[in-house]
């Protein structure tokens, strides 16, 4: 088990015939990513790496049966990715795209509201169940098939947690990016929900940054439902005030969003939170100890 | 990005919003001209500046009469103004907007921000006007009154009024703050605005309902379809090295310390300066190359970094996903090639095309302490500066 994708998901590419779509498409491919088109408009009827281009989402999912897309589009025009892969009544977007417009976002919000499809991102590394499937741009070769989950804000760090993680041993059930944009689709609560729900899963790492109150948030659902361990970071602890930190998301406003009171808020819920992201993993594997995880969690 | 006011108040009157009349002037004769032009029997002279505290910082003036508005323009152009925005080194006044004054009644404000947890534009008002809204917030948040615009509909007729009844605009000027209020919204929206604030709005003696002062930020992610908002910027208000960086998509930001940064992902950028910190030093930037860098890229951060004349040391920590080490590797190495380098450089690689980074760092000759984990790397880095 796992949560959101798996070996059966079969996705689409939208914007596949980009230089960077391309590249990542044939990444997923060899990692074992069920990928049955493409989609670009005015591309139909080519190939990249093998897979068949089509002009629209709903002919591609009408050809090939996919349940699930990832969106490498330009940001000027990945809103309407977005809007058409929840058009084509996908179980899941997953929108890599960084610098859409939040304005854009806040009326895909709107649109979504009701409709079957998850999005996920934008503005993130997407998402992976290890030795499964991988969806998005994250390095293949740093996760390992196991029982922690891993949500994140941040792409990078979710490769150094995860990767910290492997060379301890211990293997992940799957790791979700959830992006570093003010409006996202999937948000901090929605993934450990689903980790919670997650059999396979046994303890999980939420990783934050400055910026909004989504970290807080979360942290209070955990205290009231989470039945499962829960170890955090917050990135930006030594951020400026007032300034945007790389995402658009990540900014100290009015005094709200800082890294101190989110570990506060954090840590009061419970939520033991990692001094500096280089012991996110040593974090995790104390925590497993004190709740005796730590065999059924040891993979490899 | 940020506008100065007199730029914000200009666009707020294109979308019927009512606000006082008034010129820019770049020089005290400017002013004087500005002035006679608008033939009030109040003058308020105000520093243009893209930091708000200016009045408290001596940035504006009332002026009765010209021969007042030549001495209050000579006195600010030139000042450089230290407000609670502008960090100790302050700002210099190199603009002047020269405004017609008015009789003030009652200040009053108006905001309009993007709600996270909501996902959705939120108008905010409050009778509090003239004061920080954080400050209204934090001491009488029952104050301020809040209405959440449906992007499909938009702000609707009976928002704006519930806003304009509840922070007790006068009954005879509802219609008007009404229209003022739809006007700021549909500013925000068509202008793709982040935060558009009018502290303070003002009722006048003589009816009108203005804003006496305007705030406008816009989405940076937006700017490529408001070509009209990009001729606003002012880089005199700007970072030198930030403009540089954002020359080549570079989100970088200068910070007080002396190691150099640079890194990709926000995050891990963010974290790189954190672990910096604990172990005992003290970045000098924030510098996030991005996905899909160049070497072409590297090279240019890598000069801006050592631009920096406060950075003694420099450490490099990769972790690719999109971005692929060897082509940071090589971006290294072209510009130490390029502007040379005589302080210690600590780099760290990880993830994408890991190993073929790491050979061509080897394989270049340079002096280049490698370092095999981000702990490992902020420890080496702080103990060489």
């Amino acid at each position: 088990m796992s949560v959101f994708i798996d070996k059966d998901t079969k996705v689409i590419v939208q914007g596949i015939t980009g230089g960077t779509a391309k590249f990542h498409t044939k990444q997923m491919l060899e990692y074992g990513t069920n990928i049955v088109a493409g989609v670009t408009p005015k591309k139909g009827g080519t190939e990249v790496e093998g897979v068949p281009v089509f002009n629209t989402v709903q002919e591609a999912v009408d050809a090939t049966g996919a349940n699930a897309s990832v969106i490498y589009v330009p940001a000027p025009f990945a809103a309407d990715a977005i809007l058409e892969a929840v058009d084509a009544e996908l179980d899941l977007a997953i929108c890599i795209t960084e610098h859409i417009p939040v304005m854009d976002m806040v009326k895909v919000k709107r649109y979504m509201e009701g409709k079957k499809t998850r999005l996920v991102g934008p503005n993130c590394p997407g998402v992976i169940t290890p030795e499964e499937s991988k969806i998005g741009i994250m390095p293949g070769y740093i996760h390992k098939k196991g029982h922690i989950g891993v949500v994140s804000r941040s792409g990078t760090l979710t490769y150094e947690a995860v990767h910290q993680l492997s060379e301890a041993g211990y293997g992940q059930s799957s790791a979700v990016g959830i992006g570093g944009d003010p409006v996202n689709g999937t948000d901090f609560i929605d993934v450990l929900s689903a980790f919670n729900e997650d059999p396979d899963t046994e303890a999980v790492i939420m990783i934050g940054e400055i910026g909004g109150t989504a970290e807080e948030e979360a942290a209070e659902w955990v205290k009231a439902n989470m039945t499962k361990p829960v170890v955090g970071f917050i990135g930006g602890a030594t951020a400026p005030p007032g300034k945007r930190m790389g995402h658009a998301g990540a900014i100290i406003s009015g005094g709200k969003g800082t890294a101190d009171e989110k570990i506060r808020v954090m840590n009061e819920c419970g939520i033991k939170v990692a001094d500096t992201p280089a012991v996110m993993g040593e974090t995790m594997i104390k925590v497993l100890q004190e709740n005796n995880l730590t065999e059924k969690c040891k993979t490899h | 990005m940020n506008i100065h006011e007199y730029q914000g108040k200009e666009i707020l009157r294109q979308f019927g919003v009512n606000v006082p009349n008034g010129h820019v002037a770049y020089t005290v004769d400017e002013a004087v001209e500005a002035a006679e032009k608008l033939g009030s029997n109040v003058t308020v002279v105000k520093a243009q500046i893209h930091a708000g505290g200016r009045g408290k910082a001596g940035g504006v003036k009332i002026a009765k009469n010209a021969e007042e508005v030549r001495t209050y323009a000579n006195e600010i152009l030139g000042k450089t103004l230290v407000t609670h925005q502008t960090g100790p080194e302050g700002k210099e006044v190199k603009r002047l907007l020269i405004e017609e004054g008015c009789d003030i009644q009652k200040e009053y404000y108006v905001g309009i921000v993007l709600d996270r947890a909501t996902s959705r534009v939120v108008m905010m008002a409050s009778e509090e006007g003239g004061t920080e809204i954080e400050e209204v917030a934090a001491e009488t948040p029952e104050k301020i009154f809040k209405e959440v615009i449906d992007p499909v509909v938009g702000l609707a007729g009976y928002q704006a009024r519930r806003l304009a009844f509840n922070i007790n605009i006068p009954d005879e000027l509802i219609g008007q703050a009404v229209k003022f209020m739809t006007g700021l919204y549909n500013a925000f929206i068509e202008k793709d605005c982040s935060i558009a604030e009018i502290n303070p709005l003002v009722t006048t003696g003589d009816g009108q309902v203005l804003a006496l002062d305007s705030k406008l930020n816009f989405d940076d992610n937006a700017l490529f379809r408001q070509k009209d908002i990009q001729e606003l910027r002012d880089l005199d208000e700007e970072d030198e090295k930030e403009i540089e960086a954002s020359k080549y998509d570079l989100s970088y930001i200068s910070l007080d310390g002396n190691i150099g940064c640079m890194v990709n992902g926000a995050g891990l950028a963010m974290s790189t300066m954190d672990i910096i910190k604990h172990y005992g030093g003290e970045p000098a930037n924030f510098l996030d190359v991005g996905g899909g860098a160049t070497a072409e890229k590297v090279t240019e951060a890598f000069k801006i970094i050592l631009s920096d004349s406060n950075v003694r040391g420099i450490f490099v920590n990769i972790f690719g996903g999109i971005m692929k080490c060897d082509v940071i590797a090589e971006g290294v190495i072209e510009a130490t090639k390029q502007v040379g380098l005589d302080i210690p450089l600590v780099v760290r690689l990880e993830g994408t095309n890991v190993e073929l980074g790491k050979q061509i760092l080897d394989e270049s000759g340079l002096n280049i302490t490698s370092a095999d984990s981000m702990a490992d790397g902020a420890e080496k880095i702080v103990s060489m500066v």
